[in-house]
């Protein structure tokens, strides 16, 4: 969805506040900027805030054996938990198949989910090489780039996900 | 949960006694027996009763209990299931009025219920403010507050529905919503101390969970408004499962976006598209398009006596229920109980509150006949809650999110309530 079509639907304040409102209580402090650093994890859908450093389709095979295949098989697609590889071409089935390849829109955010929230046991543990590497094993899985390509802060952002234009503003209330 | 576990025994009662009087303290006062516990028959005019106690608990007659839940379809309890579930669903059927117990709020959380101690949590504002600053909760605590009782629903609940239906009570089928008095500061205090830059339209809210929740809020008029962040629930600190210390609370919008154990909020041009709005909390429509921050939950309400499992007597019986809608304040609920041919208006039980449940309620008189029991809410708006054939028309039957179609509790002859689509 266009940024645009989403402030519509949203209905957005049209005013921005007075930064002067509220701002007399005295209470809370200025941050460090090595404090928002540091708390600053999130990456956006168009790579702002990735990290130097890079990985490939192999080592992410091996990243993705050692600390995630146990979750989501050795394929990405046995499971138990959530299915991560495949799924095209389903989504209008009776039995649409959610996963990176068929369903998640920006590249980018692979990272900051992996980043933030896995492996499940062990979260914030990976370091970026190894982000890097199992994101670009996943996306070649998916069929989504070839085998030799590098992903890093440069090419990840490029990389266009089959369903990045399959999210519509909401449209309710549609059911009268 | 196994019965009589937590009671004390008359004999453990008189030891306990006996080894305090040898100690030589007071104890004497101590009554020698606890209050009448299931199973026993003490006449309560002629024991002394319990002494006053720190903190308090339900009669022990009283078993209500959240239920283990795990994804659609997946069979709900504690036992074998419970490494699996990944939420726990509110006995509606055993409630009163609207307040939801804290101890009987639902939960979904995505890794675990972390441990915070509040002296250490911080909140974070920052990205298009003009000063970004840190909050301590004492510091949050002290901010001009205010508080109000909403519903919290998860937009997950009744997700059966797009499925076959099941032979299961209300508590299955609704019970990842519940309702409380919620204590805070406006969003709109914390954010304009820090100063909101006029390019801001989202604000990222991220919790301190194993998840890292994180999602995406449009900055509205409404939610300027209405938005707080919370410390406080039915007049104590949160819930652990409720987000202590620090919780946001967007009255109407959909159970995830309330993001649960703040640490941050960063104000933005744009979403933030995080996993959470984009690969979940999505709904997939027919055509394979997915409605993309469909935030509200729309006018719903369930018939909570008699409902599902329950066997009922021939007679007189007080149908009663919940009815709420994220678009504000419930206008109307109508009850049918020949399936959906005729309705008659139920009452509503004062206060009626904008995104709020509202209990209603109908004399009735069961004949023995079979009768299928529904209820209709119609908002301020003028919204009708749809029918489930009316919905999955529409949005088809793989949407997972956000279905609000008309319960329907069919009465069989012999009394046995059941789950049906009617």
């Amino acid at each position: 969805m266009t940024v645009t079509a989403c402030l519509l639907a949203c209905g957005l304040a049209s005013s921005a506040r007075s930064a002067e409102d509220g701002a007399g209580y005295g209470l809370g402090r200025t941050a460090t900027e090595e404090e928002i650093r540091a708390w600053n994890i999130d990456i956006g859908p168009r790579g702002d805030g990735l990290p130097p450093g890079q990985g490939t389709v192999k080592q992410g095979a091996q990243v993705f054996a050692a600390k995630c295949a146990a979750c989501h098989g050795p394929t990405g697609t046995e499971g138990p938990k959530d299915r991560l590889v495949g799924g095209q071409n389903t989504l209008t089935t009776p039995k649409p198949i959610r996963t990176i390849g068929s369903y998640w829109p920006y590249a980018p955010t692979l990272y900051d989910y992996i980043h933030r929230a896995m492996p499940f046991d062990a979260p914030q543990s990976l370091s970026p090489e190894e982000i890097y590497s199992v994101v670009a094993w996943l996306l070649f899985q998916n069929h989504i780039i070839e085998e030799h390509v590098v992903i890093d802060a440069q090419t990840l952002p490029k990389v266009q996900m089959p369903n990045q234009n399959g999210f519509i503003p909401d449209p309710r209330p549609d059911v009268r | 949960m196994t019965e009589g576990s937590q009671h004390i025994t008359r004999r453990k009662l008189l030891q306990h006694s006996a080894s305090i009087v040898a100690l030589g303290t007071a104890a004497v006062i101590l009554p020698r027996v606890e209050a009448e516990e299931p199973g026993k028959s003490v006449d309560p005019m002629r024991v002394p009763g319990t002494l006053p106690r720190p903190y308090g608990e339900r009669s022990p007659f009283r078993k209500e209990s959240r239920l283990g839940g795990g994804g659609p379809g997946a069979a709900h309890g504690w036992g074998a299931n419970a490494p699996n579930n990944f939420n726990s669903l509110t006995p509606l059927q055993e409630l009163h009025g609207i307040i939801t117990p804290s101890s009987l709020h639902f939960e979904r959380h995505h890794n675990g219920v972390p441990s915070i101690d509040p002296s250490r949590h911080r909140l974070l504002i920052h990205g298009l403010v003009e000063r970004p600053l840190v909050f301590t909760v004492a510091d949050v605590e002290r901010l001009p507050s205010t508080s109000r009782i909403a519903f919290l629903e998860c937009s997950g609940n009744t997700w059966d529905g797009w499925r076959e239906a099941q032979d299961v009570g209300v508590q299955d089928t609704h019970g990842l919503m519940s309702t409380s008095e919620w204590t805070g500061v406006k969003l709109s205090t914390l954010l304009e101390s820090a100063g909101i830059r006029r390019e801001a339209k989202w604000m990222l809210a991220e919790g301190s969970d194993a998840a890292g929740l994180d999602r995406s809020v449009p900055l509205t008029d409404e939610v300027m408004n209405e938005a707080m962040i919370c410390y406080g629930q039915n007049g104590e600190a949160l819930r652990p499962e409720q987000g202590y210390p620090l919780r946001l609370l967007v009255p109407g919008f959909e159970g995830n976006i309330n993001v649960k154990w703040l640490r941050r909020l960063k104000l933005g041009s744009a979403p933030f598209m995080t996993r959470w709005e984009t690969a979940k909390y999505t709904d997939l429509m027919p055509d394979g398009k997915a409605y993309q921050f469909s935030l509200v939950m729309e006018a719903k309400s369930v018939i909570t006596y008699p409902s599902g499992q329950q066997r009922i007597q021939p007679g007189f019986h007080e149908i009663s229920g919940l009815a709420w809608s994220g678009r504000g304040r419930v206008k109307q609920v109508e009850v049918s109980v020949d399936g959906g041919l005729a309705w008659q208006a139920a009452r509503l039980q004062e206060p009626v509150l904008p995104k709020c449940h509202t209990r209603f309620r109908l004399p009735w008189r069961w004949s023995g006949q079979e009768a299928v029991l529904q209820s209709r809410c119609v908002d301020e708006t003028g919204y009708i809650q749809p029918t489930r054939q009316a919905l999955v028309k529409v949005r088809g039957t793989s949407s997972l999110y956000h279905y609000n179609g008309i319960q329907s509790w069919k009465v069989d002859t012999d009394g046995r309530v059941r789950n049906i689509y009617a």
